[in-house]
């Protein structure tokens, strides 16, 4: 496999078939998990791509669950010695996630990917678009902490703002540098009480809301706000979306999200990255569980 | 099995369904593998790996269909509920669109076609067969997403009318997919093939749903959906014995088949040819997993 990394709009093909990875660490990071596991045989993946994964021990250990492999958008990747280091950020809500927490350094994953699309470039996305505004919430920042390494590569000026519950409900902060990140709470617990699109808010009232394109990724409520917010000020945006999924790879058409024009997309093909005016609501049926 | 998952050449176990030569017995179902998506996902390492010996295309109907509102899975012990509703782009969309890329696959194709009437069937086979890329059809009437997909597997006369209806518009070969939904599928079975069905494959997914977690309230946005995975492979290991003792047609089995165990208990049940469906959403190259797994178990059937 030629590895390299991609260039900021490229769509990463996956080796065909899945294959074991080494998990090299498992640590907590706020209330989630960070987790590496070494690719001996991918190439790199682009920002906003996403890994089926499942445990090679353990996977259906309760009642038969988890059986299907879980999507996770890759948090960071590097090229080591032995592979591609990729990072995920992991909050336990089900079968698969509480899996998946368990996995100690030096055993396996089953890994599928890259998947999916990637993030375009603000000057793709709209004219005169020279920076970019991450906007994330809760387990979401985790593919915005490998956008926005790739934007700082490409010399992009990206500024974040990251949204968090609670404390048991955040974590993944040392993904970013701190010292960029504008925070809300909504317990108040870091940052600014109350919701990230609050921040985000102040941002597009400022001076230079058209030279910077919008990326979100958290819950449908927040990417429901965030998409509103920027069609009602006519700023660019891209959404990372999520949805039931059981293959990743468009064979299974479970990951359906309405599409504006009718019709439906399928989330692992034709996203997990959405342009925001592709839909006509961020409040996907079935998300979040 | 070599280092690339890819079948040793000492082992052949090429066979043949209805007169298409394929490599090995491991077809997909139905509606499992889009191979026009997956090489968007894989690039062309997938027509160099191609992981089935004949592709089956999911469902097309005579007109475009865009599927049931989300949510459309749900995970169960060992399976998966999926309530998709057939979205497709329609006969005339398929033809244009689907068909040249499905043409570019490695081995045959098989393509599956449902409609609610026997005009509109019949449209859809004349429409398919005609095309020299198509190996063969299979007709889908027991797919439990769709109302009116029910009736021709339920009702033994159905099948037959149909059969009669469709069979002289093609000398290609028809196989028919068998609903399990039903207390026995052996008279259905029974009249297909008097009908002048080629091939009979079995089993489509259980009818089932779902319960929202929260609120109790039906989870799957179609209502109700179909169970597929090793959770029903028992069930589908039971109904193909049943079948295949019945007619005298090949039978193809599928239901949770997961290894090439799985697929040599269904041929030592009767089946000439195995097809993987969920297995795949777990690993995209199952398929030639399963076949090369099948290469080792196979001797132990036949002797």
């Amino acid at each position: 496999m030629t590895t390299g990394r991609p260039k900021l709009n490229e769509r990463v093909t996956a080796p065909f078939g899945r294959r074991l990875c080494e998990v090299t660490r498992n640590l907590p990071s706020g209330g989630y998990r960070i987790f590496s596991a070494v690719d001996p045989a991918g190439p790199e993946p682009a920002a906003g791509q996403f890994y089926m994964l499942a445990s090679e021990s353990g996977w259906g250990a309760r009642d038969g669950r988890p059986y299907l492999a879980r999507a996770f958008a890759v948090a960071d990747a590097d090229v080591e010695a032995a592979g591609v280091r990729l990072d995920f950020l992991v909050q336990v809500v089900g079968p698969g996630t509480e899996a998946l927490a368990k996995v100690e350094p030096g055993e396996r994953l089953w890994v599928t990917g890259p998947l999916g699309n990637s993030f375009a470039a603000p000057g793709e996305l709209a004219a005169g678009a020279a920076g970019a505004i991450l906007v994330g919430g809760g387990i979401g920042v985790a593919t915005l902490a490998i956008w926005r390494r790739r934007l700082l590569d490409a010399g992009i000026p990206a500024r974040v703002l990251l949204g968090f519950r609670d404390q048991a409900n955040s974590g993944g902060l040392e993904l970013f540098d701190c010292s960029e990140i504008r925070l809300a709470s909504e317990d108040g617990h870091a940052g600014h009480r109350g919701y990230v699109t609050d921040l985000l808010a102040v941002l597009l009232e400022g001076d230079d809301t058209g030279s910077a394109a919008v990326y979100a990724c958290g819950p449908p409520a927040m990417l429901e706000a965030v998409r509103v917010m920027c069609a009602d000020r006519d700023v660019a945006c891209e959404l990372a979306m999520e949805a039931p999924m059981a293959c990743g790879f468009g064979a299974c058409f479970g990951c359906a999200i309405p599409h504006a024009d009718g019709g439906y997309l399928r989330l692992c093909v034709d996203g997990p990255v959405v342009r925001s005016d592709q839909i006509d609501t961020a409040l996907v049926a079935g998300s979040g569980h | 099995m070599e280092a690339n998952g890819t079948i040793a050449p000492d082992l052949d176990i090429s066979t043949e369904l209805c007169g298409i030569e394929l490599r090995h017995p491991v077809i997909n179902g139905s509606g499992t593998f889009d191979a026009i998506a997956a090489r968007r996902a894989f690039g062309d390492q997938l027509l160099e790996e191609f992981p089935f010996s004949a592709f089956v295309s999911k469902t097309i109907t005579p007109e475009p269909r865009a599927g049931n509102p989300p949510p459309r899975l749900w995970e169960t012990p060992s399976g998966l509920i999926n309530s998709i509703g057939l979205p497709n782009k329609g006969l005339d969309g398929f033809l244009t669109s689907d068909l040249p890329q499905l043409a570019q696959l490695p081995v045959p194709l098989i393509v599956s076609v449902m409609a609610t009437s026997h005009e509109e069937f019949a449209r859809l086979v004349l429409g398919v067969a005609g095309r020299e890329q198509v190996a063969a059809l299979e007709l889908n009437v027991s797919c439990p997403n769709v109302k009116s997909g029910l009736i021709v597997g339920a009702f033994p006369e159905e099948a037959r009318s149909l059969m009669e209806r469709l069979r002289p518009l093609t000398e290609k070969p028809l196989i028919v997919k068998l609903t399990p939904n039903v207390a026995d599928p052996v008279p259905v079975a029974l009249a297909a093939e008097r009908g002048g069905a080629d091939a009979l494959s079995l089993i489509n997914t259980l009818r089932a749903t779902a319960t929202h977690p929260g609120t109790r309230d039906p989870w799957l946005g179609g209502g109700t959906g179909g169970l597929s995975g090793p959770a029903i492979r028992a069930v589908a290991l039971s109904q193909v014995r049943g079948v295949a003792d019945a007619v005298a047609i090949p039978v193809i089995a599928m239901g949770g088949i997961t290894t090439g165990r799985d697929a040599a208990e269904m041929m030592a049940a009767g089946a000439k040819i195995v097809a993987v469906g969920t297995e795949s959403f777990r690993d995209p190259a199952a398929g030639t997993r399963i076949a090369a797994e099948l290469a080792e178990e196979l001797p132990r059937i036949s002797g």
